[in-house]
């Protein structure tokens, strides 16, 4: 188990040497006709990293992050996933790759109940043949240890219709952790929900950074980027105008970036 | 903190009882078991033999067709050509068998024309966005008008050399005197609701109701479900206009009539919600039969038949009522 192994050495115990980058942008693009959406943009991810992605509306941001989930092609530049590069043709296959997204609106079916929307897509059966049945226990059992590595209080048999912001956020991203992911993508995550709720999404965030797994969280919420990211990529206009350590930026500088009231920063 | 994570797996939010007390479909159950027991009493025409045997068969059609639209409502669509998928695909039996062929060749066309048609419904509905309740409508004029080409708009009551053995199909009662509609609503009611709770297929077809985009975002193939269930909706018509067809011995065009509202009266009264996202098999065949119990006993207590609507429609109103009451009870 991969995820086990980054689980014992921790977050951030990487210290002296190097990793592989798990993704790799090399002068990405994007235009739609004469706009240009994503201007030469290159930027590497690191696992077990939180890399916030910030921007006003209209930066580049969702597009950028739509490249990496499949829903576009890039106009130019390359991708590489740990070293190889990748091409992506729809959503699908960036979750073959590892790659999963948690949509800002969560993209959870009210109706039903949360091990079911953890699996909505990927059911798991049992039987033979083309006699094969919803395995109910299975999927109750492997949500419920999801709901519990992520310290959530989710239980798996509730209806989503009655969970709060909070729970349900841990629905969308227990549905991430089903497969071996390595990188998620989380757009806007704590935009509609209370403070205290807030909190246990930050919290979801680190657990899966400690496993290793990279989160690339796009946000405008300042504090919630100082608080859970190792990193700050901000973009402005379709380029990327700073990516620096959180520890050697500030918010103010980060404002001033987005504003357009600091150029540029290396 | 002694909750070991197999408890918090294990935890329901309801009992069993309160879960049971809270559905739509219980009281339904209730409404239908009191109106019997009260007739019993009241009439006595009501608790014979020979008067449940016309009830228990009279719910079947509505009940058969009301288990396909229940695949519909639960996507969040409708299917108003039923009535009249159900009238061609009984004319094309007729007029199959009527020139010759055997029974076999007359259910295999009439299967593959509920088929074509619901197929038709579902590629516009699902590929090309037409909104269900237009696409529904216009097929619910073509398949009656069709129904009228295919049989110069006559009567057919001889059904060629398989005469006997589709009157035996509709008409018959092979196993303890149960009129074999009944059996065969049973079989196709235990088929859908095994179909709803233990597929992928039913699975997806509630995620496809609770949220489309959400369904569509998780890579669930909600195109070609939305097809399929336009399909299994004509094919429930198909399959009634067949038994319906052998029971009566006749087939006019003007068969299944309106047939559509009661269809969805029963699924709605059932407690499918046709917002989507919820519906069972067990509440299709409930619902049937309280529209069915509804106008037995009016008959029965001589009340002039001009007034089944009022009832039929309080009917409708009042199980939606006990939903709505319930809805605000927990909106507090």
């Amino acid at each position: 188990m991969r995820a086990a192994t980054w689980n014992q050495a921790g977050g951030k115990a990487w210290g002296g040497y190097r990793l592989v980058a798990v993704l790799e942008l090399t002068n990405i693009s994007k235009h739609f006709g004469a706009i240009q959406a994503v201007n030469d943009v290159s930027l590497s991810i690191e696992p077990g990293q939180v890399v916030g992605l910030m921007g006003d509306n209209g930066a580049g941001k969702s597009t950028l992050v739509k490249m990496i989930a499949g829903n576009f092609h890039a106009s130019h530049g390359t991708m590489r996933m740990d070293g190889k590069e990748l091409i992506l043709n729809k959503p699908a296959e960036a979750r073959q790759h590892g790659i999963e997204i948690v949509h800002q609106d969560l993209a959870l079916c009210n109706n039903l109940t949360a091990a079911a929307n953890v699996y909505l897509g990927r059911e798991l059966r049992r039987g033979v043949g083309p006699f094969r049945i919803l395995d109910y226990a299975a999927m109750y059992k492997r949500a419920g240890q999801l709901f519990a590595e992520l310290k959530s209080e989710t239980r798996p048999r509730d209806l989503v219709k009655q969970m709060s912001g909070g729970q349900r956020q841990a629905v969308a991203i227990a549905r991430t952790m089903l497969s071996q992911a390595k990188i998620v993508l989380m757009d806007e995550p704590t935009a509609a929900i209370s403070v205290r709720q807030v909190a246990e999404v930050l919290n979801l965030i680190r657990h899966l950074r400690d496993q290793g797994i990279a989160v690339v969280l796009i946000s405008h919420r300042m504090p919630d980027v100082f608080d859970v990211a190792d990193r700050v990529i901000v973009m402005r206009r379709g380029r990327k105008v700073a990516d620096k350590t959180i520890a050697s930026s500030s918010p103010e500088e980060v404002t001033g970036l987005i504003t357009g009231a600091i150029e540029q920063v290396s | 903190m002694a909750v070991t994570l197999d408890q918090t797996i294990a935890q329901k939010q309801h009992s069993f009882l309160s879960r049971l007390f809270s559905t739509q479909t219980f009281w339904v159950v209730i409404a239908v078991i009191l109106a019997c027991i009260f007739l019993s009493f009241a009439t006595d025409a009501f608790a014979t033999s020979k008067n449940l045997y016309n009830i228990t068969r009279n719910i079947t059609f509505v009940a058969i067709v009301a288990l396909g639209m229940t695949f519909v409502i639960i996507t969040g669509g409708i299917d108003l050509s039923v009535g009249s998928v159900l009238c061609l695909c009984s004319m094309v039996l007729a007029v199959t068998m009527h020139a010759g062929y055997s029974i076999e060749i007359g259910i295999l066309a009439t299967i593959i024309t509920a088929l074509v048609i619901g197929g038709f419904n579902g590629v516009l509905i699902a590929y090309l966005g037409f909104p269900p309740f237009v696409v529904t409508l216009g097929m619910l004029s073509i398949a009656r008008s069709l129904a009228m080409v295919a049989s110069n708009n006559t009567v057919v009551f001889q059904f060629g050399p398989d005469h006997d053995k589709l009157l035996a199909l509709g008409g018959g009662a092979w196993v303890f005197g149960i009129a074999n509609p009944v059996l065969y609503m049973i079989v196709l009611a235990l088929i859908t609701g095994f179909i709803l709770r233990w597929t992928k297929f039913g699975r997806h077809i509630f995620a496809i109701g609770g949220n489309e985009h959400a369904a569509t975002l998780t890579g669930v193939p909600v195109k070609q479900i939305k097809v399929a269930v336009y399909m299994i909706s004509a094919l429930s018509a198909g399959i009634a206009g067949i038994i319906q067809t052998g029971w009566l011995g006749a087939v006019t065009t003007n068969l299944g009539t309106g047939m559509e509202l009661q269809v969805i009266a029963a699924t709605v009264i059932g407690g499918a919600n046709l917002a989507g996202g919820v519906g069972t098999a067990f509440g299709a065949i409930v619902g049937a039969a309280l529209i069915e119990v509804i106008r037995n006993s009016l008959g029965l207590l001589g009340i002039n038949a001009f007034w089944q609507g009022v009832f039929i429609g309080g009917a409708i109103l009042m199980a939606v009522l006990f939903d709505r009451i319930r809805n605000f009870r927990r909106s507090d």
